[in-house]
């Protein structure tokens, strides 16, 4: 297909896709964003990211979200092609993206509310999910009363509510502190467990990605393309608590450090 | 070296004066203080007297008690505000729609925008003469006098804040599915109306500079009368009294006004747009 | 806006608007507005006569003389303010209040302390002017970065270097906005001095047209009036975000 793809491991060994991209192609004027990019997302799984910035990670994920069209290319859901933003997925923003004059109920339950869903059931729902996150008690907090974490966590839940097979996650982590992100981060491992999800994480942390993923696409820059996938297999059974001594795991962030050390300023 | 906090938020240092007070109660006597010391100086001057139409703080103060006992100040503030909330209605209803229509529109924005930065930046009062050839004297002049001061600063917040909803809130609405009136309604409204209402509370500001002008270019009608004829007949305290009424009610009903955004938009404050 | 994928100037639909103007006032709707095109002849008649020359002479003295007192006082109350906690407090209020009072009411006491003439139009621009200029300086001066400061203090400059390298600077992009947004607010101020004291400036040349019904000289005079004013007000966000390029970046 094309050269910089070359190093692609072509995924055959996992079952079914849940998304795939298909040579998408993004440019802004003379910028080329992203270049015949494809890549496959296993159902089920959580497949990161990587990449220093500016590598078109969040532009690729926004595509997928239907948020922005690609110049080229197109993204299939459940082997649909996406035009726009659809039911089986939902989005957790950087910036958490809360509305500031609506209770943390009414936030959760603004997915649910924008499907027609009625006030009684969708507050049910809501609520359901505001436990589920940890945040049983502030359903009737505003925002700006809850710290960052905290906040997230409704974006989370909000993303949850809608109930949709693909779950996006622009990084989600990255405005909340080291030791909230480290629980986050745990309980994300948790979700991906019980929830017959499928999850796909933007983050610019490797060890995050490192922790977190069962595939972890290694993007670079200036033009956009996969440089590796990465499936780290020995230590996802090992229980939370020892993947971070795990020599596989630091031999992985060591490796992906060594491929992306040049491409930062 | 490295415990700088990043504490400048550039844009506006207008409407938030004060931010960190220790304690109320000092706050208060300093208030307190600082309005015995203007109002003492006023009447030691007004004592000297520095000049002949300079009356003392408890000659005005016993002016403005009289006209309230006999009636004259509410008959005058009843003429005064008809133009002055006529005016600001207007204003408001129709700057509000314009202002939502071009911060939502390219086109309407290349339309109408650069007349509302010219008419913000000119000295609109200049009209007023034309205003008074085109439609005489009465009320129709006084309450587009009150339209043309408070309209610009209401339609160029509105669109400003349209025009600077957050991104990411708009892109989460389209994300969870919400249809385009419901994200102008549920999402762009409810941002923007924190800075609408500061853009109101300026347009309210403007209103009352034009509607005191009206008062005394136009034809003198309430309290406007009151300091033409006071002035005319050398009743100083009268004049001083009017005057002190009008300044202590603009800033009250903008305070109370600025009070109730406070507790409208709790968490939900942003910067005004422009002055 | 684009067009055809051309991206229209930002000001370019004021000639749809000029062009509105001729079609109304050629279709005689109204005697109050003559074509454009008359009003533009006219505008270059009027600049040439002495009595609009002596108009803008007047204006632009009370103008200029306004601002100066606004800046030269308002700069230096805003800075020290911010530095003492008391004068602070106890001004505060005050400079609250005259920022959003209107004003106009405070032009007849002027008038009768002042006399008729220049000196209650400075002093009028002055009142327009100066508040938000206070109000501006003593924010420039809250907000500098406490590290900036103390990096001073720990490379050892005097508390005059000190002044005028560090917080002179650090302030600049506030004041700056001040004096902006106070010289557009004199604008006006000088304006509706000139109005209700209508025997200077564009006052009275506003009368002498408006009792002869001379709406093509009251309109050339508007437009050259306006024109003023927006140059003014742009050429100051011009200067600033030449001046106060890193505000955004602190």
């Amino acid at each position: 297909m094309d050269m910089s793809q070359t190093k692609t491991v072509v995924v055959d060994t996992v079952p079914e896709s849940a998304v795939s991209t298909r040579n998408i192609s993004k440019n802004y004027g003379e910028v080329e964003a992203l270049r015949d990019l494809s890549l496959e997302f296993p159902r089920g799984q959580l497949i990161s990211l990587l990449g220093p910035s500016g590598c078109g990670k969040t532009t690729l994920l926004k595509i997928i979200a239907g948020l922005l069209e690609p110049t080229s290319g197109e993204v299939e859901v459940n082997g649909k092609t996406v035009t726009g933003p659809g039911p089986d997925r939902a989005f957790v923003f950087q910036d958490f993206a809360l509305l500031p004059w609506a209770s943390v109920i009414r936030n959760v339950s603004f997915g649910l509310e924008m499907r027609g869903v009625a006030k009684s059931e969708r507050e049910d729902i809501a609520a359901r999910y505001i436990k589920e996150v940890g945040l049983g008690g502030f359903e009737n907090a505003y925002p700006h009363e809850l710290s960052g974490g905290m906040r997230q966590r409704v974006g989370l839940a909000r993303a949850l509510s809608v109930d949709a097979e693909v779950l996006l996650m622009d990084e989600p982590f990255s405005a909340v502190d080291e030791q909230t992100r480290r629980k986050f981060q745990e309980d994300l491992l948790g979700l991906v467990q019980n929830e017959n999800k499928t999850f796909i994480f933007v983050t610019h942390s490797i060890e995050e990605a490192v922790y977190v993923s069962d595939q972890i696409a290694i993007l670079l820059p200036r033009p956009s393309r996969v440089h590796e996938i990465i499936r780290p297999s020995g230590f996802r059974e090992k229980g939370a608590d020892n993947i971070r001594r795990d020599p596989e795991y630091l031999d992985i962030v060591d490796q992906i450090w060594a491929s992306l050390r040049t491409y930062v300023e | 070296m490295t415990n700088a906090e990043p504490t400048a938020v550039p844009g506006a240092p207008f409407g938030a004066p004060g931010t960190k007070r220790p304690l109320p109660s000092r706050a208060l006597v300093l208030k307190i203080v600082s309005a015995l010391i203007l109002f003492g100086a006023w009447e030691i001057a007004g004592r000297v007297p520095v000049s002949l139409a300079f009356p003392t703080f408890l000659e005005s103060m016993g002016a403005l008690f009289r006209m309230a006992v006999d009636g004259t100040l509410w008959t005058a503030y009843a003429e005064t505000l008809q133009p002055l909330a006529v005016g600001v209605a207007i204003s408001a209803v129709l700057g509000i729609a314009i202002g939502l229509w071009v911060g939502l529109s390219d086109f309407f924005d290349w339309l109408f925008s650069p007349i509302f930065i010219v008419m913000q930046a000119a000295p609109l009062a200049a009209l007023i003469p034309l205003l008074v050839l085109a439609y005489g004297i009465g009320l129709t002049s006084k309450v587009l006098v009150v339209c043309i001061m408070a309209m610009p600063v209401i339609v160029l917040n509105t669109a400003g804040a349209v025009r600077n909803t957050p991104e990411s809130m708009k892109e989460m609405g389209k994300a969870f599915l919400a249809s385009d009136l419901s994200i102008i309604l549920k999402i762009i409204i409810p941002a923007a109306s924190p800075v609408i209402f500061a853009g109101l509370r300026l347009g309210i500001s403007a209103g009352f500079i034009g509607a005191i002008l009206a008062e005394l270019k136009i034809t003198p009608t309430g309290v406007g009368d009151i300091i033409t004829y006071s002035r005319s007949i050398a009743d100083y305290p009268s004049m001083y009294a009017a005057i002190f009424s009008i300044i202590l009610l603009a800033v009250l009903f903008l305070n109370l006004l600025e009070k109730t955004e406070a507790v409208l938009f709790k968490g939900n404050q942003r910067g005004y747009v422009s002055d | 806006m684009t067009l055809f994928g051309y991206r229209l100037p930002g000001m370019s639909s004021l000639i749809i608007w000029g062009l509105l103007w001729e079609i109304v006032g050629q279709a005689g709707l109204t005697f109050f507005i003559p074509p454009l095109s008359e009003v533009v002849g006219t505008l270059i008649e009027v600049i040439q006569t002495a009595a609009f020359q002596k108009a803008l002479y007047e204006t632009a003295y009370a103008f200029i003389a306004g601002v100066f007192f606004a800046i030269v006082i308002g700069i230096p109350t805003g800075i020290l303010m911010g530095k003492n906690r008391l004068l602070d407090e106890l001004l505060l209020p005050w400079v609250n209040v005259f920022l959003s009072a209107p004003l106009t009411a405070l032009v007849p006491v002027l008038m009768v302390l002042f006399g008729f003439g220049m000196k209650a139009i400075i002093i009028t621009t002055t009142l327009f002017a100066i508040w938000i200029i206070i109000l501006n300086s003593r924010a420039g001066v809250k907000q500098i970065n406490r590290s900036l400061v103390e990096m001073a203090h720990s490379f050892g400059a005097s508390p005059v270097d000190a002044f005028f390298k560090i917080y002179f600077w650090a302030a600049l992009p506030e004041i700056l906005g001040g004096v902006r947004i106070g010289i557009i607010r004199a604008v006006k101020g000088v304006i509706i001095g000139q109005l209700l004291i209508s025997i200077v400036g564009f006052g009275a040349l506003f009368e002498l047209y408006s009792a002869n019904f001379l709406m093509g000289h009251f309109w050339a005079v508007l437009i050259v009036l306006f024109a003023l004013a927006f140059t003014i007000s742009e050429f100051l966000a011009y200067l600033e975000r030449r001046v106060s390029y890193y505000a955004a970046k602190r």
